[in-house]
């Protein structure tokens, strides 16, 4: 049984009389543990793909299966459920809340799961220091580093220790040695057992994944390992 | 998301933008504030007035002479003309009804006051022993009319005239002359500072009969009567109705009022007044319910890609939800303690500007300030937090 099993999936943008096929005739499995990047030219659909990976979006046919459930069919409520347990998510722009400092930034899904203070600070102090930003743990997003900001996210994305990690981009907006680091980061994660989504429009990067799925036009035209 | 949380997120919104929460608790503040203050204006005047009215004495009944073509209390009746005479035996009549504890007739005019060469205007208040007891007066030295001597020619003066025609000297066993009469002053009233209509510090009270043949006249100004209880004064009033017509052949001549219908009236039209004044000072807490509302509407669309960050994370629909009522209550609860706070202030100004006024804001008022605060808040803030709590989530987040 594969962790994620997409068939028939079609996602359309109605966009006035146009209509957009951001994803058509999907079907793709991914099994747990796979390093995954997804790769194709801007427009051709991946992070649509992401965002129904990740629950954020519906399909409009097709359906999708889950750790063998078809989530395609739950209340949003239930999704969001899934979400928060299963899986994570790590953004080209970090998506840090400003106010809050890194660690209460990283505590925000223990928070949201209603997790126990007590256990939430040992659980979000362990993750800080695995990432390195011990020291860090009282700063907000702006007096951190581009790479400093992007572990603080992916601890947070890490912090209830989802089936998958889905990444947007994850070094988009940082230089290529920090996100040399990142992506060590995440291969590490990986090596760890988590299962890694990865969008990237880096050639090199890809050709490090495990598996590659390149998009075009909101359909899949390669997967190879 | 445990509730301790939700407020602790919503405490760290709302000081995350201290300017956005500043302008917003002093809009509510200024609501609450408002009702407070001008409530305890509004009050503060109903309380003097009643308090003024109360000093009179209390469970008093008051008769008139002359038939009071409205039946109710009307100011015109203090002028009227006297088609039969109120008499001291009228009065006397009067104690034998059984709601009635005592009376005290009352004869008024004004005369001068020599003593020692020095002359004043003062106002005679012609009455019997009782008086004193009926009026809640205090004396200050010596000792008040003697009871059963309505010829006696002795006096009690206010606290006024002693300073004034006697200086720091006792006016006690002294003669005083007025106006072609000669009275030996046997007391001196407390000074009382205040009452309504005329200042009982001004006044020279003689025996009521000394005082009717001084101003030539049979009749009484009023017969003051104080029923035996609060509960009494209705009973007394009727006694003392029914006993004057008998007297006076048949005939309803004479008007009794209750000090109650009199304060009753003030109390009912202050009492609304501060009714109409807290309804537009609730008009500003009304605006800073709108103002609320705005404030949290551009909260969402500043915080849209937290709110996506959110969903993403995992947070359910009421999750979002609460956070945002959870602050907007948070912003309308510190303006409503801000506004109460002001608002005390704002009385206590009040009350130290004018000494007399008793302006404090009655309880309801404050609760009602309070409660509509937390009240519009919360409901301003409900189409804000439900719009946060129905964002798309792909959507929010590519607005970061
Ligand atoms: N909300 C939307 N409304 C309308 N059209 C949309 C919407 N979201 C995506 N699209 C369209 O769907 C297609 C796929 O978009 P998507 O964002 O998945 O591309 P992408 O591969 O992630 O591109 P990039 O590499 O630039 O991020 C595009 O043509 C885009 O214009
Ligand atoms: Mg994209």
């Amino acid at each position: 049984m594969s962790l994620i099993e997409l068939s028939g999936i079609e996602r359309i943008f109605k966009l006035g009389d146009s209509e957009v096929h951001a994803l058509a005739q999907l079907d793709l499995a991914i099994g747990a543990g796979e390093y995954v990047a997804v790769m194709g030219q801007s427009g051709s659909g991946k992070s649509t793909l992401l965002n129904l990976l990740g629950l954020l979006d519906r399909p409009d046919a097709g359906t999708y299966r889950f750790e063998g459930r078809d989530v395609t069919t739950l209340s949003a409520d239930e999704q969001a459920r899934v979400r928060r347990e299963r899986i994570g998510f790590v953004f080209q722009s970090f998506h840090l809340v400003p106010r809050l400092t890194a660690a209460e930034n990283v505590a925000l899904p223990l928070m949201l799961a209603g997790i126990e203070p007590a256990e939430r600070g040992r659980r979000v102090d362990k993750a800080l220091q695995d990432f390195g930003l011990a020291n860090r743990a009282d700063h907000r997003p702006d007096q951190l580093s581009g790479g400093q900001r992007q572990r603080v996210a992916i601890a947070r994305a890490t912090i209830m220790e989802p089936a998958v990690l889905l990444a947007d981009e994850p070094t988009g907006n940082l230089d290529r040695a920090t996100g040399e680091e990142v992506i060590r980061l995440l291969e590490g994660l990986n090596a760890g057992g988590v299962t890694l989504i990865m969008v990237t429009h880096d050639a090199a990067l890809g050709a490090r994944a495990g598996r590659r799925v390149v998009m075009q036009d909101g359909r899949k035209v390669e997967d190879g390992r | 998301m445990k509730p301790a949380d939700t407020l602790r997120f919503a405490m760290r919104a709302a000081t995350g933008y201290p300017l956005r929460t500043f302008l917003m608790v002093l809009a509510m503040s200024i609501g609450v504030a408002a009702v407070v203050v001008l409530t305890a204006l509004g009050d503060g005047a109903r309380r003097y007035v009643v308090n003024e009215f109360s000093s009179l004495g209390s469970n008093l009944v008051i008769v008139l002479p002359g038939r009071s073509e409205t039946g109710g209390f009307n100011p015109a009746n203090a002028v009227t003309s006297t088609p039969r005479d109120l008499t001291v035996e009228d009065g006397q009549a009067l104690t034998r009804a059984s709601a009635v504890l005592r009376i005290a007739p009352i004869t008024i005019g004004t005369s001068e006051a020599v003593f020692n060469g020095k002359l004043r205007d003062v106002t005679i208040v012609g009455t019997t022993a009782d008086y004193l007891k009926l009026r809640r007066m205090d004396l200050a030295q010596g000792r008040f009319l003697p009871a059963g001597e309505p010829n006696a020619a002795v006096a009690v003066i206010g606290a006024t005239i002693q300073r004034e025609l006697f200086g720091a000297g006792s006016a006690i066993g002294k003669v005083l002359r007025i106006g072609d009469r000669r009275v030996r002053v046997i007391g001196v009233l407390g000074s009382t500072g205040q009452g309504l209509g005329m200042n009982a510090d001004e006044v020279v009270i003689l025996p009521v009969a000394v005082a009717q043949a001084m101003f030539d006249t049979n009749t009484l100004f009023r017969v003051l009567v104080e029923a035996k209880g609060r509960a009494l004064i209705e009973q007394a009033k009727g006694q003392v109705a029914d006993i004057l017509k008998v007297r006076h052949d048949g005939e309803e001549d004479v008007t009794v009022i209750t000090q109650d219908a009199v304060l009753a009236t003030f109390d009912r039209i202050l009492g609304t007044l501060t009714y109409g004044v807290a309804g537009i000072a609730a008009i500003s807490l009304a605006v800073a319910g709108i103002l609320v509302m705005n404030v949290m509407l551009v909260a969402v669309t500043q915080r849209t890609g937290e709110i996506g960050l959110l969903k993403a994370l995992g947070a359910e629909g009421a999750a979002i939800r609460n956070a945002f009522l959870a602050e907007a209550a948070l912003l309308s609860a510190a303006g409503a303690v801000a506004g109460y706070l002001l608002g005390q202030a704002g009385a206590f100004a009040l009350r130290t500007a004018v000494r007399v006024l008793p302006a404090y804001p009655p309880d309801w008022a404050v609760a009602a300030a309070l409660g509509t605060a937390l009240v519009t808040g919360l409901l301003f803030g409900v189409m804000p937090a439900n719009r946060a709590a129905r964002l798309d989530p792909v959507q929010a987040l590519m607005k970061h």
